[in-house]
């Protein structure tokens, strides 16, 4: 499946130059694939855990504050209610009674303890019976309030913050006696709060930071630093309740993005809350997430640049690869082509020798008994005729004999030449037609030419090829420039000029076809073809440049030696 | 004296065409149409030249030529062939052919070729005569 997609994101149907601007934008869109989505799942899934394991590190300390606060709350009210209970239980009821004895209890408790402000007793009607501290109450019925039913049922009461006769606030703590006689009575106390504000501020808060307690219903049992002061109803919402002190995060009334940290009072229905804004406690969660965004978009460019540079050479290469398998599939159907023709010239120019044997020899014979013939009538008229007949005989010997030369395979001897002196016998052998066209030849030879591996048989064919069809193109008075200098590997070039009539591009293209003439019923289409697969034998390579009326101009690279002679 | 030639060549037309033309240049013919029948000449007459095509049925012009050899080492034999192949010529050559020809060609160019390849074998002949002179000489105390 993944197979088949990446294959046909890499088959196009399109043309050669769409085909590779589309490859190139497929490479580019895999690799970012494949690079860009793990790098963003990652960085996803870091972000998530950093973040969880970051705001546990930030919020645990929170949590301990809070857990430590509320102990010490809690031992604060403990402290109050063991010694309530302690007074129950030492004194009678008739000592609590005895408005003397209850008011040096008072004074023992503001001495030893901090907060106590009054202490009544309360019989089991609801009645206080005796009171000692600021106010009057002696006499004033509890039993429709909440503190003395709620002490009839638990034993034990401990009331929210309330504002007193005095307007500040303070709360209650009850105890309920049960004697072996079956008679009961309750103690009742009030504590101011100071003690809370006192023990909150000693908690050492970081800054903006607020604490405070609230009560189940939410109202302020100490002052807020943001969110108001006692018995106001504090805006936000708990997070939810649970044994362990829970947290949440909310926008608080000043759109401030807040995380709150809350534990509940076990011994009563208080809650300490401890909120501090998000701004102090991730900081150095944010500093880490724009950390993290900043190399996210570092890599990201890396990638890109590294892709796009990538794909482009990858491409470039593909492309070139592409054109080089061409070039050797175009080479090798040409190669191809020219040795199929080949087989077949030989089998043509074998089988047309035998009956050309014979029209020769028949026309001969013809030839010889005509100008045997005394009185032969129109004797003169027969014989040129005889004659023509084995001139044609000549030519069509001509071209079998090239055919069966543009196939036969000589062994090549190869020896060490000397080109100079190859283009110099040559030269020599064509002298009669230079001085008869009257043909300039213009040779500008490297002294220090190389020495090349190869045959000298066939360098003469190909250089005779090339001179013959040079002096074709020029005119009577025309010029050919011929070169030799090295090359590269110790190979040696030449060059063969001419300034005669020049080819256009579509004869340039086929001029080393077999069968490929320019020259009418005077060629026969095979000396290039031959000169070509001649060069490529021995391991070199020709091509043609040419402008039309102005001349052209073939170049041969021969190297040191033929490839097969390692 | 005319130069007696052996021509064998599958070709009838051509042969007899050939064989005209080489009479009317003053040589005795003897024209044959197979390989076969070449060596049974070559071994009945002795023929100044003898000229063989290489491409022939049943015996080929190269056979026959090892066949004709052993019977008479010393006659010059021309290879007339349609198709010069390197490999063909140079084993014709090993075996002792006298030259290698191909069809069409010049009955002028063959006439002096089979003047030459005579006279080669005359001088050739010339040789052995005299060795056996001196031999006789020799033998014989002169």
């Amino acid at each position: 499946m993944f197979n088949r997609l990446i294959t046909r994101l890499f088959l196009l149907d399109q043309t050669p130059k769409e085909h590779y601007s589309a490859l190139k934008r497929n490479i580019i869109a895999v690799m970012l694939l494949i690079t860009i989505v793990p790098l963003a799942t990652m960085l996803v899934i870091n972000y998530f855990q950093y973040r969880s394991h970051l705001r546990s590190q930030i919020i645990a300390p929170l949590y301990a504050m809070a857990e430590k606060t509320r102990h010490s709350f809690e031992l604060f009210l403990n402290q109050r209610l063991a010694t309530i209970r302690f007074i129950s239980t030492t004194y009678s009821y008739q000592d609590l009674n005895d408005e003397q004895k209850i008011k040096k209890i008072l004074i023992s408790l503001k001495k030893e303890w901090q907060g106590f402000v009054d202490i009544g007793l309360i019989d089991s009607e609801g009645k206080l019976v005796s009171y000692a501290g600021p106010y009057s109450l002696v006499g004033k019925n509890y039993s429709d309030q909440l503190s003395f039913k709620e002490t009839q049922i638990k034993g034990k009461y401990i009331s929210d913050v309330f504002l007193g006769h005095r307007k500040f606030p303070h709360i209650i703590i009850a105890v309920q006696h049960l004697t072996d006689s079956g008679q009961s009575w309750i103690i009742r106390a009030t504590i101011d709060t100071d003690f809370f504000n006192g023990l909150i501020s000693s908690m050492g808060l970081p800054r903006l930071t607020d604490s405070f307690l609230i009560n189940q219903e939410g109202i302020l049992q100490t002052d807020s630093l943001y969110y108001g002061n006692t018995l106001e109803k504090w805006p936000l919402k708990l997070p939810r309740a649970t044994s362990r002190p829970g947290s949440a995060e909310q926008s608080d009334n000043q759109n401030r993005n807040v995380i709150i940290v809350s534990s509940e009072f076990s011994i009563t229905d208080y809650v300490l809350v401890i909120v501090q804004p998000q701004s102090v406690a991730l900081k150095s969660w944010h500093v880490l997430q724009t950390e993290m965004i900043v190399i996210f978009l570092i890599s990201l460019t890396i990638i890109l640049v590294a892709i796009l540079k990538m794909a482009d050479v990858m491409v470039k290469r593909i492309k070139t690869s592409d054109e080089n398998r061409e070039a050797a599939l175009a080479e090798l159907q040409h190669a191809q082509k020219l040795s199929s023709i080949g087989r077949l010239a030989a089998g043509v120019a074998h089988e047309i020798n035998n009956p050309l044997a014979i029209i020769n020899e028949k026309a001969g014979l013809m030839g010889d008994l005509i100008e045997l013939s005394a009185n032969f009538d129109k004797k003169e008229k027969f014989s040129d005729l005889a004659k023509g007949i084995i001139n044609s005989v000549s030519r069509c010997k001509k071209i079998t004999h090239r055919l069966l030369g543009f196939s036969k395979r000589i062994q090549v001897h190869i020896e060490p030449i000397n080109i100079n002196s190859v283009i110099s016998e040559v030269l020599d052998f064509l002298e009669k037609d230079i001085l008869y066209r009257k043909i300039d030849i213009v040779v500008d030879f490297s002294e220090n030419l190389s020495l090349i591996q190869s045959d000298h048989g066939q360098l003469q064919q190909i250089l005779i090829n090339l001179l013959t069809n040079a002096f074709a193109a020029v005119d009577d008075f025309g010029r050919v420039d011929i070169h030799s200098k090295n090359i590269e590997d110790d190979g040696v070039r030449i060059l063969i000029e001419d300034n005669g009539c020049g080819m256009p591009a579509d004869v340039i293209k086929n001029i080393f076809d077999p069968f490929f003439s320019t020259k009418k019923e005077k060629g026969t289409g095979l000396g290039l073809s031959i000169t070509y697969g001649i060069i490529k034998k021995l391991g070199g390579k020709i091509s043609v440049d040419s402008q039309l009326k102005k001349g052209s101009v073939f170049i041969i690279d021969l190297p040191a030696k033929p490839n097969n002679q390692e | 004296m005319k130069i007696k030639l052996l021509i064998a060549d599958d070709e009838k037309e051509f042969i007899e065409a050939l064989a005209q033309r080489l009479e009317i240049r003053d040589f005795t013919v003897t024209a044959v149409t197979s390989g076969e029948a070449a060596i049974e000449m070559a071994a009945k007459i002795n023929f100044d030249v003898i000229i063989l095509d290489v491409l022939m049925p049943k015996l080929t012009g190269i056979e026959a030529l090892k066949q004709i050899k052993k019977i008479n080492p010393i006659t010059p034999i021309i290879m007339l062939t349609g198709e010069a192949t390197v490999e063909n010529a140079i084993q014709g050559m090993k075996l002792g052919a006298f030259d290698f020809l191909i069809k069409p060609t010049k009955t002028d160019t063959l006439s002096q070729k089979i003047i030459e390849a005579n006279e080669v074998k005359q001088r050739h002949e010339e040789r052995i005569r005299q060795a056996e002179i001196d031999n006789i000489l020799r033998t014989r105390g002169w």
